[in-house]
């Protein structure tokens, strides 16, 4: 993939980190997703205007030794399956402002 | 409070709110008065109050699915079976719905689930009991045990409800609260406060077992088990994070059992 991907989370959702995981819930019907930590890492860091290719390259990347074209395809793969179920959004162009702030347990 | 008014209105308090229901019809509110003995209350002013209009029986249906959003700044509460508006600000409401104790049930358990919003609390699909002064929750899906660990409580239990318990954070902690919301027992609750000692996620097995269960596994089991009735995104974040924060302050177990009346001695 050779273009830059944004991604932001939804503005009607509930989300919070518990147990080292983050729990999203959809405003619109209850629905329930618990993401992994890696799934997680992407969730916070997804702010509309880090292109996807540099939030994995900084925050998986350079936490975990994966391969990073493998672990770019797998982040959008992800990414496409939250902004189907409506909790992420997913854009070629930039999201500023789109989402609320991420919220981790104290 | 004069005679006569008193006899326009029953007054449901549950989790020391009080629902003032006005009907010009004796009857409706004679059944009201039968349906939610032990939690009737007598006060001049309840916290907030609905007028019940009375509609002919066989209008619409209950297995309708509830919709509840807000259109300007007042709750709007529907099924098949009822049409209510509820303006929160002026803690006042209107219901349209036939004779049917289950219309004005669902109203109340939506009403109780905006208030507790509010305050930190919220309704969960769970049996509860109070034991030694302590309250223990049960949750669980449909089928999952509730009613059977209701109805094996030993002598010196209390079943706040077999159905669906009232959480509410107050000063101190969280409490369990009795509720008239009765599942499969039929049978309302006993109207008493406790502070929660435990949520136990109902698991049936092959042995009596409590076993302990990470954070993320907890939350899932009380979110999954939460009242939800509104599409409502300020309302699921309000409901969803006071569930979460349960989960930090209350200890959560699995409580896998068979249905015998020795479960009992593992609860405590």
């Amino acid at each position: 993939m050779n273009r830059n991907r944004y991604v932001a989370r939804a503005a009607n959702v509930a989300a919070r980190m518990i147990g080292g995981e983050m729990m999203i819930m959809s405003g619109a019907d209850s629905s329930l997703y618990s993401l992994n930590e890696t799934a997680s890492i992407l969730w916070q860091a997804a702010d509309g205007v880090t292109p996807l290719a540099q939030i994995v390259e900084k925050h998986i990347c350079g936490d975990y030794a994966v391969d990073p074209a493998m672990a770019l395809r797998d982040a959008e793969e992800l990414s496409e399956e939250l902004a189907r179920h409506g909790i992420l959004l997913l854009s070629d162009d930039p999201l500023p402002d789109s989402g609320p702030p991420s919220k981790a347990s104290p | 409070m004069t005679a006569a008014a008193a006899r326009s209105r029953a007054d449901i308090g549950i989790g020391r709110i009080t629902v003032g229901v006005r009907s010009s019809n004796e009857a409706f509110l004679q059944l009201l008065e039968e349906r939610y003995a032990g939690f009737i209350e007598r006060t001049a002013s309840p916290d907030y109050e609905f007028e019940v209009e009375l509609t002919p029986p066989g209008e619409g249906s209950a297995d309708d699915d509830v919709r509840v959003y807000r259109k300007n700044g007042r709750w709007q509460l529907e099924r098949g079976d009822f049409c209510a508006e509820w303006d929160p600000a002026a803690r006042r409401g209107r219901i349209r719905q036939s004779a049917n104790p289950y219309s004005i049930d669902t109203v109340l358990r939506i009403v109780h689930t905006l208030v507790l919003a509010r305050e930190g609390g919220f309704l969960l699909h769970a049996a509860s009991a109070v034991r030694k002064g302590k309250a223990f929750v049960f949750a669980g899906v449909s089928g999952a045990g509730k009613t059977t660990l209701s109805r094996m409580a030993p002598a010196d239990a209390d079943v706040l409800s077999d159905e669906i318990s009232y959480l509410r954070k107050e000063a101190g902690g969280y409490y369990a609260y009795g509720t008239p919301f009765a599942g499969e027992l039929a049978r309302v609750g006993e109207n008493l406060r406790a502070p929660l000692a435990t949520v136990y996620l109902l698991n049936q097995g092959a042995e009596n077992r409590v076993s302990s269960m990470g954070k993320a596994e907890a939350a899932r089991g009380i979110l999954t088990n939460t009242l939800f009735f509104a599409a409502d995104v300020e309302l699921v974040q309000a409901v969803f994070l006071s569930a979460l924060e349960l989960v930090e302050r209350v200890p959560v177990r699995r409580l896998t059992f068979l249905p015998e009346t020795g479960i009992w001695e593992l609860i405590q």
